[in-house]
């Protein structure tokens, strides 16, 4: 129990210091900026069929499942306005953070875990080149700004998604639907929703690398590695979009 | 310059200097209990020991990959625990590591695996320059013809061979070899060791190469040190050794 408490408290130490570490480094040069672009492309451009296939889904099942609520109390005009609303403010960023965490924090996760196990990241700080830089701070930065991107993607996916859902039962043009949707959303809905997107990403990247870059040594703690990395990606996820919405909430009373 | 280094008049300056080595893990693992070293400019030092005695740990804190509890490490005259991150690299760069397992990055091609370091410390090299230095090191350890392929593609002996060669980009100094011959075939092991002659022929590098491997020892080896239980028990050459008093050093001959 005691040992248990004391690795908890180890383990938060050493993330604050992984966290810190980043905040350092980031500004300092040389910038990797090659390696950088190489990251956006497969965190945010590999992602996008599997956001997409997801987006669609929320969308159609969104509409489909209310649908019924809204019928019954006569209010089917509702309808894409509270699709837009539920998909953007909340379905779309987290059920997309959690793809993400799923696909790219274990990726993530294990690529670094596996260069540490076979001493890769050594080979990089021997030949006096700083492997954080070039490992953590560029698919950590990528992830904060790809996130939020694919979360927008899901959003428009989504809102397709919704349309074609609501044309199951009814006949509305694309045009109506989306000015009915787009009507509903004022700034509350939209920027509050895409600003904790950000911090998604952030703990996303975070999370993967420091699990893959702390792994001990065995093949076996690379699948640990990647394993742990999805869980603490997708518990940080909940918990940051908790604090987020009290805070809006705070923010923003209505 | 690079010639006034290597004046072989200057053989006997220790470029490597290390008194009193402790290293623990944990509270009950002592791997090095007081270790001490001197390897001179232009020597090749073999150190022998079972596995687990501490060997790769021992080079490890010659470049600061790991850090000792306690005692005196001075490469080139400078006393490693009181660098700063700067300095360290400065030294590091001096020195070239060799690991067991080769450690070259799986997501490069060997081109990029040698450009890696070198575009990283020579930023004003053109790439024609960078091309000329990658085919020469490449040249060096006989595996021009291996540029384009990925690590995955390579067999063991060639992967040591390309790990030797993007250490020579960087033109060390100082090569540590972490057990260059092992899990490789008899001949293939001789292949390498005789590299690793030529190359200290070649270049006037200082070795230190560690290994359980006998007939490596044997031809690389111009004096051997035998580290058990965390100390260094016996040194001379191959043939002192051979005829050593103690019947544990003599067992290594066997």
């Amino acid at each position: 129990m005691v040992i248990s408490l004391k690795n908890i408290f180890t383990d938060a130490g050493n993330v604050t210091l992984f966290t810190a570490r980043f905040f350092k480094e980031v500004l300092k040069p040389p910038f990797e900026i090659k390696e950088l672009l190489r990251q956006c492309y497969v965190i945010g451009y590999k992602s996008l069929p599997l956001v997409a296939i997801t987006g669609f889904i929320m969308g159609l099942v969104l509409t489909l499942q209310s649908r019924p609520t809204l019928v019954e109390f006569g209010a089917e005009s509702w309808l894409p306005g509270m699709v837009a609303l539920s998909l953007i403010r909340e379905i779309a960023p987290v059920i997309t953070a959690l793809i993400c965490a799923g696909k790219i924090s274990s990726g993530i996760g294990a690529e670094l875990g596996s260069m540490k196990v076979t001493e890769q990241i050594d080979a990089m700080e021997v030949s006096g080149i700083n492997p954080y830089k070039y490992l953590v701070v560029t698919r950590v930065l990528a992830t904060t700004m790809m996130v939020p991107l694919l979360v927008i993607f899901a959003d428009a996916v989504g809102m397709i998604g919704g349309y074609a859902g609501i044309n199951i039962h009814s006949d509305v043009g694309l045009f109506r639907f989306f000015a009915q949707a787009l009507q509903n959303l004022e700034f509350i809905d939209v920027v509050p929703a895409t600003i904790k997107t950000f911090f998604f990403g952030f703990s996303i990247g975070l999370i993967g690398c420091y699990k893959g870059y702390t792994a001990a040594n065995g093949t076996e703690s690379v699948g640990k590695a990647a394993n742990s990395a999805v869980v603490a990606a997708s518990l940080s996820i909940f918990i940051i979009d908790m604090l987020a919405v009290q805070i809006t909430d705070l923010f923003f009373p209505i | 310059m690079q010639e006034d280094i290597h004046t072989p008049n200057n053989t006997t300056t220790p470029v490597i200097y290390v008194k009193g080595l402790y290293k623990s893990f944990g509270k009950d693992n002592h791997v090095l209990k007081g270790v001490d070293l001197v390897v001179h400019k232009g020597e090749n030092l073999v150190v022998l020991g079972k596995s687990g005695s501490g060997k790769s740990i021992a080079i490890k804190c010659l470049v600061g990959l790991v850090v000792a509890d306690e005692g005196e490490i001075k490469v080139f005259d400078q006393e490693i625990s009181g660098l700063d991150n700067k300095q360290l690299n400065e030294v590091r760069v001096r020195i070239g590591f060799l690991f067991q397992n080769s450690a070259l990055y799986d997501s490069m091609t060997v081109r990029q695996n040698l450009e890696f370091p070198l575009k990283r410390h020579s930023k004003e090299l053109s790439s024609q320059q960078v091309n000329d230095a990658v085919t020469a090191a490449l040249d060096s350890v006989g595996l021009v013809e291996a540029i384009d392929k990925m690590p995955s593609e390579l067999s063991g002996g060639m992967r040591k061979r390309i790990g030797l060669a993007r250490t020579l980009i960087l033109n060390p100094e100082i090569i540590l070899y972490d057990e260059p011959t092992t899990g490789l075939d008899t001949i293939t092991s001789r292949e390498i060791s005789e590299l690793i002659l030529n190359i200290q022929k070649k270049n006037k590098t200082t070795s230190v190469i560690i290994t359980h491997d006998m007939p490596c020892a044997k031809l690389t080896g111009d004096r051997l040190v035998i580290l058990k239980d965390g100390v260094i028990t016996a040194e001379g050459t191959y043939d002192e050794l051979e005829k050593s008093d103690d019947e544990w050093v003599r067992s290594f001959f066997i």
